[in-house]
């Protein structure tokens, strides 16, 4: 057992645990975070996906050792109901999921992408997401929530 | 003298539910409380039906409250399956919902000595002449709901519905974009612990040794489980019930399991088996002069669901009662298996609804719920929550049905079909729990006294049939013979995936229709328009190719092609055009589809069914296939059963055809035949090649255009 020290949606936070634990099992065991879910355990799919500093990666295979000192952002983190991230309500303007399992992920891409490249095009938003697997077929309504949002963003 | 005119008859599942109490409910501050027996499985079935009842009742949507499944308080709607919810649950509950509504009118009108046709409601607040006015909650104490449903109460007609019919936001997306908590995966329950199983790599294996000393020394674990050829853990957190798996599989030996086919000849392993024959429909004709018999055969290989999520499950015992949470598609059903592995009465066991990822058929739902169930019995009461692995979700859960369809097409010295015979060669299509003396549940063929494996069957063709789904043409051709061979082996585990036996047999005739069009040199959308006298088949095709600009002029390397099929021949109309570019690599570029649902009861809903459907179906045609080798299941990894990027993604167009006066049908499954078939037409008009195995890949392009020369 070790003690990690990180940020956590803009909190310090400090755990004790098995340095080799993943973030993933941490953030929803110890943390109560729900939204990273498990996909593959492999890093292949992306339903996992969390913000570590300014990148999109996934938890399911990051040992907590290397989380420590970074800063994680988790969907928990990008907005709330009442202070919603532009992607979440392109998200819902545009309808875009239909299960909504990949969604957290996809959002923790999306909004990576944005933070890095503001005003991306269609197929730099398909490349940002082709680490994410989406099962029910919402591409197309994703790939335009994130250019709506991108657009709202750099409108206001 | 004219016959009287038939009585008016409830719709099926209100029969078999028929307290309007156990639809609809009155509860507290001013909601109202709506119970289907259907499930959330992505595909916005809460939404629908919400709508369908806030329209009824004339109520805002934001008052209803959609009620989880759950044996305990919802109607028994068997399973959500088969494109069945919006007609079995959406008419039963336009019909409870209309009939709440007038007993409501009625006491209103007693209590306000206001006639009740002179009443109307408004978002639940009940009025008329003279500022009268009462509500829904007002009276419900006065208005019993425990009557049964009455047949000939008439719900508002087309013209008089303002939510029905509309792209209403679906209820549970904000949820799913602010992070709260609506998945089973993330229930949190106090007290929870975590379970894993332990399965085998070699394809039936029976657990036979298991050395449990190193388990036992992980720490945090709570409890080895061992039930003859079951066993698993349970332990504290999720990372110790993995670590205590990992050492139970170090001290476990297996049988040697059972020999799967040769996944390169499919068709040899499919043609051979031991079958159970059955004639589906013929259709004579008077002799006609067949000069030439176009014989052709088509496969399609295993297709795994691989949701995104692998399968989850919860279960807590009290003493000898016990509650499960689980994305199973029928609640119901699971129970009545698990009563019988438990050997327990049915009301002993709660099974209740929460979503998880899309299933797209049955995947391991329902196994991973007993799963759960025989290890909470170790649990000393607390939930247990185990989920699978994803090499178990794509190694041990049911895969779609490979299939081998033969098509001959006798034709005439014009190259016109005079006759035709279309045979499947194919596992079962379902292997559903609930329905049988025994249980389909995976853990019961490992226990201790094993139940045998369960050997798919075919729902009967009134039901639209399985492995036969969409068999018989659409088409008015002269005479047929539809036949279907169901293996009575099973090396590989199939049930229900989207679509059943519909999308290999699509597949089939489309193309084959295809080709006689090509042999003629007739334009294929004015074949197909020649051969039906349906006049909505045909509005759905003229719709798509109108909307495609059929047909676009020739361009190298890029190709056309049209795909049609009414799903199950009773259900919703679809045309698909896919545009295709490449050269022994292809590319599905843009795909167009018109589709009639009946009455769209959301637009934006069935739009979206639509374009997930051709979505999905692209990816089995152009990646997918379960692999194996004689022993093992191999395609048990994302890297190892690709699906489509994002980037893979073709642009979706989709157009609706309104029918706001013909009864509600699904949306979920009506788009995989049509693509499929589009795809593999267009890839003959791009590159002269007609590709009859799934899934059409750079090899099979490349092997079929050596071929041809």
């Amino acid at each position: 057992m070790s003690t990690i020290q990180f940020k956590l949606n803009g909190a310090a936070v400090s755990v004790d645990v098995d340095p080799d634990q993943t973030l993933l099992n941490v953030l929803r065991g110890q943390f109560g975070i729900t939204s990273p879910h498990f996909g593959c355990g492999a890093g292949e799919c992306g339903a996992c996906h969390v913000m570590v500093g300014d990148r999109a990666m996934a938890s399911c295979d990051m040992p907590m050792w290397s989380v420590a000192d970074k800063a994680i952002v988790t969907l928990e983190g990008l907005g709330t109901a009442e202070q919603p991230h532009p992607l979440q309500r392109a998200f819902i303007t545009e309808q875009a999921m239909q299960c909504g399992y990949c969604v957290s992920g996809i959002l923790i891409s999306a909004a990576a992408l944005l933070a890095r490249n503001p005003s991306p095009t269609e197929a730099e938003v398909k490349t940002a997401l082709d680490r994410n697997l989406c099962r029910c077929g919402s591409h197309n309504r994703m790939v335009r929530a994130v250019l709506r949002a991108a657009s709202e963003m750099a409108t206001s | 003298m004219s016959a009287p005119p038939p009585a008016p008859k409830l719709p099926v599942s209100l029969v078999a539910n028929l307290k309007l109490s156990s639809w609809v409910r009155f509860i507290g501050e001013g909601r109202v409380a709506i119970l289907p027996g259907k499930v959330e499985i992505g595909q916005g079935i809460v939404t629908a039906l919400a709508q369908i009842a806030a329209d009824e009742l004339d109520v805002e949507i934001t008052r209803i409250e959609m009620i989880r499944a759950s044996t305990a308080t919802s109607p028994n709607e068997g399973v959500t399956s088969g494109s069945l919810s919006i007609q079995q649950s959406g008419r039963a509950l336009r019909h409870a919902c209309a009939e709440v509504r007038q007993r409501f009118l009625a006491a209103a009108s007693e209590r306000l000595g206001v006639d009740a046709a002179l009443l109307g409601v408004e978002d639940g607040t009940i009025s008329g002449p003279g500022n009268v006015r009462t509500s829904y909650w007002e009276l419900s104490d006065a208005v019993s709901l425990d009557h049964d449903a009455t047949a000939g109460t008439v719900a508002k007609s087309a013209a008089a519905r303002s939510v029905a019919g509309h792209s209403v936001q679906r209820v549970d997306v904000p949820d799913k974009v602010f992070a709260r908590p609506r998945f089973i995966q993330d229930l949190a329950l106090p007290g929870l612990v975590h379970g894993r199983v332990l399965r085998p790599d070699i394809s039936r294996a029976r657990l036979t040794t298991l050395d449990e000393a190193a388990a036992r020394a992980v720490s945090g674990l709570l409890a080895i489980v061992r039930d003859g050829g079951f066993a698993g853990v349970v332990a504290d957190s999720e990372a110790a019930a993995e670590a205590a798996l990992k050492a139970l599989r170090k001290g476990a030996t297996w049988s040697a399991g059972e020999t799967l086919p040769d996944e390169n000849d499919l068709t040899d392993f499919l043609r051979s088996q031991p079958v159970e024959t059955t004639i589906i429909d013929t259709r004579t004709a008077a002799a006609a002069n067949a000069t030439r018999t176009l014989r052709r055969q088509y496969t399609r290989p295993y297709i795994a669901h691989a949701s995104i999520a692998p399968s989850c499950a919860i279960a807590q015992w009290d003493g000898d009662r016990v509650r499960v949470w689980t994305h199973s598609q029928g609640v119901y059903l699971l129970r009545a298996d698990l009563a019988i592995v438990l050997k327990l009465p049915p009301d002993r066991i709660v099974v209740e609804h929460m979503e998880s990822a899309g299933c797209y058929g049955h995947n391991a739902a329902d196994d991973v719920a007993l799963d759960t169930v025989l290890l909470a019995k170790a649990a000393g009461g607390r939930p247990v929550r185990v989920q699978w692995s994803r090499h178990d979700e794509m190694a041990h859960a049911p895969f779609g049905a490979a299939m081998a369809i033969e098509i001959e097409a006798d034709l005439d010295a014009d190259n016109e079909i005079v006759g035709w015979r279309h045979a499947i060669w194919s596992n079962g299509h379902t292997a559903r729990p609930g329905r049988a003396a025994q249980p389909a549940l995976l853990a019961a063929s490992e226990i201790t006294n094993p139940y045998p494996r369960m050997i798919s069957t075919n729902p009967p063709p009134a039901n639209g049939g399985g492995a036969d789904r969409n068999a018989v043409p659409l088409y008015d051709l002269p005479a047929w013979t539809i036949t279907s061979h169901r293996l009575l082996t099973m090396p590989v585990r199939t049930s229900s995936l989207r679509t059943l036996g519909a999308q290999g047999n699509v597949f089939a005739i489309e193309s084959q229709l295809d080709e006689v069009a090509a042999l003629r040199g007739e334009d294929p959308i004015a074949f197909r328009l020649r051969h039906l006298r349906d006049e909505r088949a045909k509005d759905v095709i003229r719709a798509v190719a109108r909307r495609a600009g059929w047909k676009p002029a020739r361009q190298t390397g890029t190709g056309y092609g049209v795909g049609f099929a009414r799903y199950k021949n009773m259900g919703a109309y679809c045309a698909a055009i896919a545009e295709i570019e490449g050269a022994d690599d292809i590319r599905v570029k843009r795909l167009t589809l018109a589709v009639d649902v009946g009455e769209a009861i959301n637009p934006d809903g069935v739009i979206n069914q639509i374009e997930g459907g051709a979505i999905q179906a692209t990816s089995w045609v152009l990646k997918e296939r379960v692999r194996f080798d004689r022993a093992h299941i191999t395609s048990t990894s994302w890297t190892d059963y690709p699906i489509l990027t994002f980037s893979e993604v073709p642009a979706v167009d989709v157009e609706i055809i309104q029918r706001p006066d013909i009864e509600p049908v699904g949306a979920g499954e009506a788009a995989h035949g049509p693509v499929t078939a589009a795809i593999a037409n267009a890839v003959f008009d791009c590159l002269g090649v007609r590709i009859r195995d799934l899934p059409i890949t750079r090899d099979r392009i490349i092997a079929a255009m050596e071929l041809a020369s």
